[in-house]
């Protein structure tokens, strides 16, 4: 184990912790960007600190194409290779494929693909997984799982399942840096409780490091997502990390927090930024709008962001989907926005705030309180009482609140899934 | 704005040029970075500090930029392109074309106004129509609008166009826009008489500076000089003296022997659009530059990161350059990124190309001080013909 997890604050369910990782002591919970290929797109390395992240993640399947493990390796690890001080994580490799290749099929022996570069079918292990994680040399490394779509339902989430299982001895076998690097175990399972614990209780038996809550955030309706988290949240021990992976809309993160998660990673801050879509506290704000070339206030008046700082939304309107600068200038937003909403979430729950700091937040999204009903039923399991920004009837269908031109995520393309 | 000559060597000269909105003064010869709707290409405002100071000071912007999504009234409301740019201490030149994405398309043109061809189509852009958005936009220098046509049009186009281009300017300074400084311009192509006669014509109009048009535009490079010393001859010395259409080292070099004080970065733009990073050594004392290993699109001054020699290569691109890039990244991993296509390439490219050409212009001022200009010029220019020779001999 090269981690230490001491929680700082707790309100219910939720946790404030102090995660000590090999490369940085980060500040829970926490929202890790995606770089796929070694970068965030459009920010370097010190914009990236400014903004406040903590850990990065990056794609083994994207990095062992391209430069390869090999080249990692030899440059030092991935920290080196990108100028990154501070922490990284890594996936097994085996989602990107399954959701990146049609071709991809997975057996008992590991997941086979049809290599990109030569088309020759390939096959990547558990072994091989950790193989060249440990090359890459992330703080944390992902285990290689079972991965199957969440909407689909039968015997293939349970052979899943148990596959999950399975592999994850292969993966504790093969880890050859377990001192400096945490290999994490994802809970499959689908949507069935009955699994999803059998998953958990198996996992724990094998005294990871941390735990995963993998298989979300795929199409699922937003009552049986958070429900999941539910269960695992309470089934995992206390004193370890808990990630939820492809969670990176701001209300998830507030619900999952509530509910005792601790990590969380998504494209969808800096891929929304690239289509033009700025995270406000109101929900979104489509600067592509054509009305946004007479708005003169910044993207989110109170945001302290260099962007929202010296630029109005005019100014970006001119630029995003057309200029380099206009996804640079807007992911760096976002991501600030993000990381703002994390260091909240840690303040509030140590400083005993954290129902407060809930309900201001679901009051802005929701000013007519029409707070979505999974939300409401997360709250009430996280003991949250959210009823002074309820409206008193369940509100008809929702509808544009304000004038501001900002929209809620719901209507945002969700057809992507987990983005 | 004032402007001071300080130094001569030979045809060249250094100068200070002290801008209201700029807190310190900056000496010429000097780049003015090339920008997209008034921020550089890639390089976000807060990197953009990072760059030496206050020689990045000077941007170049394009109003036709804007068109694209920004009515200029807007940026008036805004208070100006200073304070919607959030670059309070930056000295901004207005200039029509771009010479990248807007450029002047001389069949388009009338005698009302001059055409363009922009991401929005071809547009005509007559004199008030551009000293609206001149005033909408308040930089602290503009370039009045001309009729450039390229090296190849007729004797009768050329002479047309120097025609519109000093009538156009006297209309943009009777529309006297609040603010700003008028640089009047100069066209005729490749014909010297007519070069003369726009020259004598623009040098008796009240403007702060000039402006030299026409260049870049399909004449070679040998044409060049008579042509810029004959101007450089008719206008008066204590003005300062901005062209377009020059980029590479050689050809900044040739300008600034005949006595320009400030170039564009378009070269920049197109070197960090094509993977290459600037490395010629910026020493004056070194004669014989070290050749590198010859690649494919590599010469003596710069080489291309998307070959795979630097695939492995953990080295900065400069070794003793102080760039953001260089103290940070390795050329593998620069390579990387262009191998996979992320932007981070280019904001990477792009500040250690223009902190490079930025300290290449510092060098090439002390040489003009110390009197060393032309020598430092001649070496500059045989070395790298000595490495095109020896490219040229097979292995
Ligand atoms: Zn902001
Ligand atoms: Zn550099």
């Amino acid at each position: 184990m090269a981690l230490r997890f001491e929680i700082l604050g707790r309100f219910n369910r939720a946790r404030a912790a102090q995660l000590t990782l090999p490369h940085f002591v980060c500040q829970t919970p926490l929202f890790m960007p995606v770089g796929t290929q070694g970068t965030i797109k459009g920010l370097t390395t010190n914009q990236l600190e400014e903004i406040g992240c903590q850990i990065i993640l990056g794609n083994t399947y994207h990095l062992a194409l391209r430069p390869t493990s090999e080249l990692l390796d030899e440059a030092g690890g991935l920290h080196k290779f990108m100028n990154w001080p501070r922490a990284l994580l890594t996936d097994s490799g085996g989602f990107q494929m399954v959701s990146l290749l049609h071709l991809a099929d997975i057996t008992e022996k590991g997941v086979t693909f049809q290599s990109p570069v030569d088309g020759k079918p390939m096959l990547l292990t558990p072994e091989e997984s950790i193989q060249i994680q440990n090359r890459i040399g992330a703080d944390i490394i992902m285990a290689l799982d079972d991965v199957v779509r969440t909407t689909i339902t039968g015997p293939r989430i349970e052979e899943a399942m148990y596959r999950t299982l399975r592999w994850i001895d292969r993966c504790i076998a093969a880890h050859k840096r377990p001192h400096e690097q945490n290999l994490f175990g994802i809970v499959q399972g689908g949507l069935d409780p009955v699994l999803r614990d059998i998953c958990v209780r198996g996992l724990v038996d094998r005294n990871l490091p941390g735990y995963a809550i993998g298989g979300l955030a795929g199409g699922e309706d937003k009552d049986s997502f958070w429900r999941v988290v539910a269960q695992c949240t309470a089934a995992l021990p206390e004193d370890k990390p808990r990630y939820v992976m492809g969670v990176g809309y701001p209300l998830d993160i507030v619900v999952c927090s509530a509910l005792g998660a601790d990590m969380y990673d998504c494209v969808y801050p800096t891929r929304t930024a690239r289509f033009g879509t700025a995270l406000v506290p109101e929900g979104v704000l489509k600067l592509k709008q054509r009305a946004m070339a007479d708005d003169f206030r910044p993207i989110d008046p109170s945001c302290s962001c260099m962007v929202c700082k010296n630029y109005t939304r005019a100014y970006i309107h001119c630029l995003v989907t057309k200029d380099a600068m206009g996804s640079q200038l807007l992911s760096y937003h976002n991501l600030y926005y993000i990381m703002q909403l994390s260091r909240d979430l840690h303040s509030s729950i140590i400083e005993g705030r954290f129902p407060k700091f809930v309900c201001d937040f679901l009051r802005k999204m929701f000013p007519e309180g029409d707070v979505p009903e999974w939300v409401c039923n997360a709250m009430e399991v996280a003991g949250i009482d959210i009823s002074s920004c309820c409206a008193p009837y369940p509100f008809p269908s929702y509808q544009e609140h304000n004038s501001e031109n900002c929209f809620r995520e719901e209507e945002i393309d969700m057809k992507s899934g987990r983005l | 704005m004032k402007f001071n000559v300080k130094a001569w060597s030979g045809g060249a000269r250094a100068g200070v040029l002290e801008i209201g909105s700029c807190p310190n003064p900056i000496e010429t010869p000097a780049l003015l970075l090339s920008t997209r709707k008034g921020l550089p290409h890639f390089i976000s405002p807060d990197l953009l500090s990072s760059l030496p100071y206050p020689d990045c000071r000077l941007l170049q912007v394009s109003p036709l930029h804007f068109l694209e999504g920004l009515p200029t009234r807007n940026i008036s409301k805004i208070g100006g392109l200073h304070r919607m740019l959030s670059l309070h201490e930056y000295g901004i030149a207005a200039v029509v074309r771009d010479s990248i994405f807007c450029l002047p398309q001389a069949i388009g043109s009338t005698k009302l106004g001059a055409s363009f061809e922009t991401p929005c189509g071809r547009l005509l852009i007559k004199p008030k129509d551009y000293m609206e958005m001149i005033s909408h936009m308040g930089p602290n220098i503009w370039v009045a609008l001309a009729d450039e046509v390229p090296a190849w049009v007729t004797d009768k186009r050329n002479k047309i166009s120097v025609d519109r281009t000093f009538r156009w300017l006297d209309d943009c300074l009777a529309l006297n826009p609040a603010g700003g400084c008028a640089f009047g311009t100069i066209v005729g192509g490749s014909n010297l008489e007519e070069r003369k006669r726009c020259a004598e014509e623009v040098a008796k109009r009240n403007v702060s500076g000039y402006w030299i048009g026409g260049f870049g535009l399909g004449e070679s490079i040998d044409e060049r000089p008579p042509l810029l010393t004959a101007i450089m001859d008719i206008l008066p010395d204590d003005k300062p003296r901005m062209i377009s259409g020059l980029g590479l080292p050689e050809e900044v070099l040739q300008g600034i022997s005949a006595g320009i004080d400030l170039f564009d970065s378009t070269y920049v733009y197109s070197l960090t659009l094509g993977g290459y990073a600037l490395t010629f050594p910026l020493d004056k004392h070194r004669n014989h530059y070290n050749m590198q290993l010859s690649q494919i699109g590599s010469d003596s001054t710069k080489i291309n990161l998307r070959a795979t020699v630097y695939r492995k290569d953990l080295s900065p691109i400069v070794a003793n350059c102080t760039c953001y890039t260089c103290k940070n990244h390795t050329k593998a991993y620069i390579n990387h990124l262009l191998n996979v296509h992320e932007m981070l390439a280019q904001i990477l490219l792009e500040i250690h190309n223009t902190h490079h050409y930025l300290m290449f212009f510092r060098l090439i001022r002390e040489t003009i001080k110390d009197g060393s200009f032309e020598q430092f010029r001649q070496s500059f220019i045989e070395s790298r013909r000595d490495h095109l020779k020896g490219e040229a001999v097979p292995a």
